[in-house]
C-alpha cells in the first residue's frame, strides 16, 4: 500500500500538549518537515523558549536545549558558534520574543546571527492563563487588561517581522498564518527558505506566524480563525519584510 | 631586603610602566613583586599612582600604606603621599615641575630634574626613566643593568630606536644622583 | 618554566586558554575589563570565540548554549554584572552543565564602588538563583593560584557537570605578579555524550534542560544533585594553614583579605604574640571540618574572622565551630579593606578577652 502521508521524522512520538484548535501543532509540523526535507534533522539543534512553546524539546527529534524566558536566541548564539556547521533555530512565543526577550532577539538580528526564529505570535499570554502581550490588539482583553488594551496606558502592539527588517543583519523576515491549506503551504516555504538561507549563511532569519489560542480569546477554533484573519491581519500584514540574500533566486521555493 | 615603593603623576607621565619595569626588573633578579595600579575613573587623564613590592621574603600583603620610597612626578603626588611615607623612608621628587620642597625632618629627598634631563635627550616622554635610573642609583634595589636588558626587549622592530634613549635616559638619572653625592 | 609579570585579569584569561577554553562570552564592566579585551585579542589566535555579548544576561546564556552544545567556556564579570547572570547560572546548575564563571567583585550594593570589595560571598556559596543548588566557588588569593585554580575549574566543571565560580576581587584582578605556568594535573573526564550537537542520526536526541514539570521528577532531579553536591563536598575541598601550627589566635580570612591577615599575623609574631590564618580556597563546598580540626587543636584561644564585607563567611566560620571557640569579627565595606594595624587590634582585644 503506498504511504501518502505520514508523521515527520522531525517530530517525535510524543503526544502535544496544545489546546483543540491552537496552531502550533500546524507549526511544529511545519518545522519538522522542513528539517526532514532539507535532511539536516542529524545536524540541527533547538532552542525551547518559556510559554507553550516550553515543551518543543519533547516534541523535535533533532536534539535540543531548553532556554530561559526571552534567551532562547542568546543560547542558539551560544551553540551556533560552537557549531556553526549545524543548522540553529529557536522557537518562540511573543511574550518570550517580543517582550522580556526584546534585547536577545534584537542583538542576534543585528550580528547576523546565523539562526532561524520561528516567532509564533498569537497576541496573548498562553501558558501562563491570558494575560496581555505586547502583541495584544488594542481593545483586545486579556486577565491583566480586563478593560481590553488601550494606547493612552499600554501603548500600541509591536511588529516585530517589521522592526528587525531594519536591521542588515536580518536576511529574511516574513510573517504568515496557518489558518488554511495555502496559508500554511505558504508558511512551510517561508520556513525553507529560512532555513535554506540560515545554511547557506546569509545572516539571520525569522519567521513569525500568527497563530490561534482559542483558550485564552474565549473562542471556538473555528471563531478563533475566523478572528485572526478579521483582527490580526489587518494590524500584522502578512508578507515579506526583509530578504537580503543574495542567493534570494537559488532559495528553494 | 623589602622596598614598598609608591609612584604617582599625572596620566601621562608613564607611571604605571615605570613600576612595571621595577617589577619586572625584581621579578627577573628573583625577588617577590607585586604591582598594583589604583584603576578607574583616576586613570583617564587625571592622576594616577600605583604601587609596587619587592622583597627577599615571600609577599603576603600587597597593599602598600606606609612606603619606603616615593616616586612623585607632580605636585598633588608629593602633597598626597609625602605624609604616607614611612619614617626613614624616601622621597623622590621631580623637581622640573615640582617647585616645593619635602617637609618631614625624618625623611630623605632626592631632587631630580628629570623631565629637563629627558627634554636634554630629545624626548620628554623618558622623564620617567630618568627617575628610575635615580632611583636605582640610591636604592640598589635591582641592577640598571637588568632594566637596559629589558629594554631591549621591550622596544623592537620601530620602536627599536627608543632602546638607546631609554638606556641613555636610566644613566642620566643614575649620574644626577651621583653628582648630587659628589 | 621562567616566571612571567602577569596582570591578574589577563592570567585568568590565559590560564582559560591553556585550560582549553575555547569560547568566551562576555560584556564590559570594571574592574575586569582586561579579561574580555584579553580574549579578544588572543581567543582568534587559537581558533576559539570571543563574543561580546549585548548584556551580562546575553552572555550567560550564549555560555550555556556553547556549555550544553559540549564546548569549554567562560563568562566574567563584576559583582553588579553577576547580578544578572543568576538566573543563567541557576538554569546552568539545573541543567548540569560545566560553566566557568569569573567574578571580580568590586564593592556593592546597587552600583556599589569600582574597589575591591567580597560582599558576594553570599551569593556566590548560597546561589544567587532560585532553586536548591550550588555553585562550586573558588577564592584565589594570588595570580599564581588563580592560574593554577583556573584549570582546575575546568575539570570541576566537567567532571561533576556543574558551574565553578572564579571569586577573586578587583585587586587580584588588576595587579600583576609573577606566574609560572604549571602543567595541570591530568584528570579523568567523562564523555560529554549529553551534548546537543547534532544526532547525524545516530543516536536518540539529546535534550539539555532545568524543566521538570511532574514533581515526582524534579523532586528526583534534586535528589541526584543534592548527591553530587555531597560527592563534591567529600572531593573538593581546598584551603591553606599558614603558621596556625601554635598559633594562639588565629585569623580566617579568604582572598585578598587572608594575605592582610597574614602580613597582620607576621606583625603579631614579631611582638610575640602567636598568630595564625586559616585561609580557605574552596568556599563552597566550605572546609568546615579542616578549620574545626585547626581551630581545635590545642593551641588555639580565639578565632578572629575578618572579610571585606559586612559580616557574610562568618555564618560559615560559626557552622563550622559550632561554639567551640569564641569568635570575632572585623569587616570593611564598600571597597576598602582592612589594615593590618587594624587587624593586630582585634587580634589582641580577642586574646585579652580569653
Amino acid at each position: 500500500m503506498a504511504i501518502v502521508y505520514q508523521r515527520s521524522k522531525g517530530l517525535t512520538e510524543i503526544e502535544q500538549h496544545f489546546c483543540p484548535g491552537c496552531t502550533h501543532g500546524v507549526i511544529h509540523k511545519l518545522v519538522a518537515e522542513v528539517l526532514e526535507e532539507l535532511d539536516i534533522i542529524g545536524s540541527t539543534v533547538g532552542v525551547a523558549s518559556v510559554g507553550c512553546s516550553a515543551f518543543a524539546y519533547n516534541y523535535f527529534s533533532c536534539d535540543m536545549q531548553q532556554a530561559a524566558h526571552g534567551r532562547a536566541p542568546a543560547v542558539a548564539t551560544g551553540i551556533k558558534r560552537v557549531h556553526p556547521d549545524l543548522a540553529v533555530f529557536t522557537y518562540q512565543g511573543d511574550g518570550d520574543l517580543a517582550a522580556i526577550g526584546t534585547a536577545e532577539i534584537v542583538h542576534a538580528a543585528m550580528r547576523g546571527e546565523k539562526i532561524t526564529a520561528i516567532f509564533v505570535n498569537n497576541a496573548i499570554y498562553g501558558m501562563t492563563g491570558g494575560q496581555m502581550a505586547p502583541t495584544t490588539l488594542l481593545g483586545q482583553k486579556a486577565t491583566t487588561a480586563p478593560q481590553g488594551r488601550n494606547k493612552e496606558q499600554h501603548g500600541s502592539p509591536i511588529r516585530m517581522a517589521e522592526m528587525l527588517a531594519t536591521l542588515d543583519g536580518c536576511a529574511y523576515s516574513e510573517r504568515v498564518m496557518v489558518t488554511d491549506p495555502a496559508s500554511i503551504a505558504r508558511a512551510k516555504r517561508a520556513i525553507k527558505k529560512a532555513f535554506t538561507l540560515q545554511l547557506a549563511g546569509a545572516g539571520f532569519t525569522m519567521v513569525e506566524l500568527l497563530s490561534t489560542c482559542p483558550t485564552n480569546w474565549g473562542l471556538s477554533p473555528i471563531e478563533a480563525v475566523g478572528w485572526l484573519k478579521e483582527n490580526l491581519v489587518p494590524y500584522y500584514p502578512l508578507g515579506v519584510y526583509a530578504d537580503r540574500s543574495e542567493q534570494k533566486e537559488e532559495a528553494t521555493r | 631586603m623589602t622596598h614598598e615603593i609608591i609612584l604617582s603623576g599625572f596620566g601621562g607621565q608613564g607611571i604605571m610602566a615605570m613600576g612595571k619595569m621595577l617589577a619586572e626588573a625584581g621579578m627577573q633578579e628573583g625577588l617577590s613583586v607585586n604591582w598594583l595600579p589604583s584603576y578607574g575613573p583616576e586613570v583617564r587623564g587625571g592622576t594616577a599612582n600605583c604601587s609596587v613590592m619587592l622583597s627577599s621574603e615571600p609577599i603576603v600583603s600587597p597593599i602598600v600604606l606606609e612606603p619606603t620610597e616615593i616616586i612623585v612626578m607632580n605636585k598633588p603626588s608629593l602633597l598626597r603621599f609625602e605624609p604616607q611615607l614611612k619614617s626613614g623612608g624616601v622621597a623622590f621628587i621631580n623637581s622640573s615641575i615640582i617647585e616645593i620642597p619635602a617637609t618631614r625632618r625624618d625623611i630623605s629627598a632626592f631632587y631630580v630634574p628629570c623631565l629637563d634631563i629627558a627634554q636634554e635627550l630629545g624626548n620628554p616622554r623618558a622623564a620617567n626613566m630618568v627617575m628610575l635610573g635615580a632611583y636605582i642609583e640610591v636604592t640598589q634595589c635591582v641592577q640598571q643593568k637588568t632594566v637596559e636588558k629589558m629594554l631591549s626587549h621591550l622596544f623592537t622592530g620601530a620602536k627599536a630606536n627608543l632602546v638607546a634613549l631609554n638606556k641613555e635616559a636610566l644613566r642620566r638619572g643614575a649620574t644626577c644622583i651621583l653628582k648630587a653625592a659628589s | 618554566m621562567a616566571k612571567e609579570l602577569w596582570k591578574g585579569n589577563e592570567a585568568v584569561a590565559e590560564a582559560a586558554i591553556r585550560a582549553g577554553c575555547r569560547y568566551f562570552f562576555g560584556y564590559p564592566i570594571t574592574p575586569q575589563n582586561e579579561i574580555p579585551e584579553y580574549f579578544s585579542r588572543h581567543m582568534p589566535e587559537h581558533g576559539g570565540v570571543f563574543l561580546q555579548a549585548e548584556s551580562e544576561v546575553a552572555a550567560i546564556n550564549m555560555t550555556y548554549g556553547a556549555a550544553g552544545s559540549g564546548a569549554r567556556v567562560m563568562t566574567s564579570s563584576s559583582s553588579p554584572g553577576i547580578s544578572l547572570k543568576q538566573e543563567g547560572i541557576s538554569y546552568i546548575a539545573g541543567a548540569e552543565l560545566p560553566v566557568v564563571i569569573v567574578n571580580m567583585m568590586r564593592g556593592g550594593p546597587g552600583l556599589g564602588s569600582i574597589a575591591p570589595g567580597q560582599a558576594d560571598y553570599f551569593q556566590a556559596t548560597r546561589g544567587g538563583g532560585n532553586g536548591d543548588y550550588r555553585t562550586v566557588t573558588l577564592a584565589p588569593a594570588t595570580i599564581q593560584e588563580m592560574t593554577d585554580l583556573t584549570q582546575e575549574a575546568f575539570d570541576i566543571a566537567d567532571l561533576y557537570r556543574i558551574p565553578v565560580l572564579i571569586l577573586a576581587d578587583g585587586m587580584i584582578g588588576q595587579m600583576m605578579e609573577a606566574v609560572e605556568w604549571k602543567k595541570p594535573r591530568a584528570r579523568k573526564l567523562p564523555a560529554k555524550d549529553w551534548a546537543t550537537d547534532g544526532t547525524k542520526g545516530k543516536r536518540e536526541h539529546n535534550i539539555v534542560n532545568s524543566l521538570f514539570i511532574d514533581p515526582k521528577d524534579c523532586s528526583a532531579h534534586n535528589i541526584r544533585l543534592q548527591q553530587k553536591h555531597d560527592k563534591i563536598t567529600q572531593n573538593e575541598i581546598r584551603y591553606e594553614e599558614y603558621l596556625t601550627d601554635d598559633a594562639e589566635v588565629l585569623f580566617v580570612a579568604y582572598g585578598t583579605t587572608a594575605r592582610i591577615c597574614q602580613s597582620a599575623a607576621l606583625k603579631l609574631r614579631e611582638a610575640g604574640v602567636k598568630a595564625g590564618v586559616f585561609r580557605p580556597i574552596s568556599l563552597w563546598p566550605y572546609p568546615e571540618k579542616e578549620l574545626y580540626a585547626c581551630a581545635n587543636r590545642g593551641s588555639v584561644k580565639t578565632v578572629v574572622c575578618a572579610e571585606m564585607s559586612m559580616g557574610q563567611m562568618i555564618d560559615d566560620v560559626k557552622i563550622a565551630l559550632n561554639g567551640t571557640k569564641p569568635i570575632r569579627f572585623f569587616g570593611t565595606g564598600g571597597g576598602t579593606f582592612p589594615t593590618p594595624a587594624e587587624l593586630m587590634n582585634v587580634a589582641r582585644a580577642a586574646l585579652e578577652e580569653v
